[in-house]
């Protein structure tokens, strides 16, 4: 399996990332400096949690038009699989490969915990397939803009195309519905070929072995299968 | 060619900033404030002596960067520089 994480200036989950591939996969992936302009074939794209350019202008803003970018587009256009983490989702959104818009958190914090998510029964995101639509998963996340936003009009379209991943849920303390004020508890999207995944928990943090959970490594695992087969 | 850009939440998204702007004026007393909308401005200096060539050069940054028509609306003013 041909994995690549993409490194911008101010990206801060790749090196986890690159662990928590290599656990799973056995491989190292490779890492991709931005000013790249081509990709070697690969079978998937993760673009990492992190602080691209100091979230100038707007956060992915200017991640969304570096060099390695095109080459994320020709990949795309092939039908080639794309993971967004946290600020990954926000580039993911600003280059227009996924639909909306990552606002400010609704109560101006910024926010770092254990959250419990739902798997959208009616999801058409063909990279977690094999996820249990019964189970809720337990991912941390750290952002300050995660707060999902569309206009109404793309938000039907999001929801009857089953785009919707993951939602926000009740934990076992019914106490983290919505950290951050997304629409319709959006935590995470997919693409309307379901091959680009756009998410704000870091799955990379919750592998197991001195982590709280181990359901990220859950979740990345049913991508990297999706993935081969 | 100096052109200031003003860009604006669209009417109608959230923006939990001005509400939070507005609530803290609201407890000083500012009791006749109707709405706070907040933004951000960009100035830019572009090499032209045509104003409608800087408008429009400075509407295509607008819909290729400076603004997310997502959730953003953006407003051109060019000024002649003596």
């Amino acid at each position: 399996m041909r994995i690549a994480i993409i490194v911008f200036p101010g990206s801060n989950c790749d090196r986890d990332m690159m662990v928590a591939v290599e656990s799973l996969t056995g491989r190292r992936p490779a890492l991709i400096w931005h000013k790249q302009n081509n990709l070697n074939p690969i079978d998937l794209a993760i673009i990492p949690g992190g602080f691209s350019f100091g979230d100038y202008l707007r956060c992915g803003a200017l991640a969304a038009h570096s060099p390695i970018m095109n080459a994320l587009h020709d990949h795309a256009a092939r039908g080639g699989a794309i993971l967004g983490i946290c600020n990954g989702f926000q580039i993911l959104t600003e280059s227009g490969m996924l639909p909306g818009f990552l606002a400010r958190n609704q109560e101006l914090k910024f926010i770092c915990k254990q959250i419990t998510l739902s798997v959208n029964g009616a999801t058409s995101c063909a990279l977690t397939a094999s996820l249990d639509h019964k189970e809720t998963l337990q991912i941390p996340i750290a952002h300050n803009e995660g707060n999902f936003f569309a206009d109404s009009e793309t938000l039907n379209s999001i929801e009857s195309n089953g785009q919707v991943v993951l939602r926000y849920t009740s934990d076992k303390y019914a106490t983290s519905t919505n950290p951050n004020g997304s629409l319709n508890n959006i935590a995470a999207i997919c693409s309307l070929n379901g091959k680009i995944l756009g998410m704000m928990p870091h799955p990379e943090r919750a592998m197991g072995k001195g982590h709280e959970s181990a359901d990220g490594r859950k979740l990345l695992h049913s991508i990297f299968e999706a993935i081969i087969t | 060619m100096q052109v200031i850009i003003t860009i604006n939440k669209k009417p109608g998204v959230l923006d939990p900033e001005a509400q939070a702007v507005k609530q803290s004026l609201f407890s000083l007393g500012f009791d006749d404030l109707e709405n706070v909308t907040m933004g951000k401005q960009i100035t830019l200096f572009i090499e032209t002596d045509d104003q409608e060539r800087a408008k429009y050069r400075a509407a295509k940054m607008c819909e290729a960067l400076l603004a997310n028509a997502v959730i953003e609306e953006y407003k051109i003013q060019v000024n002649e520089l003596s």
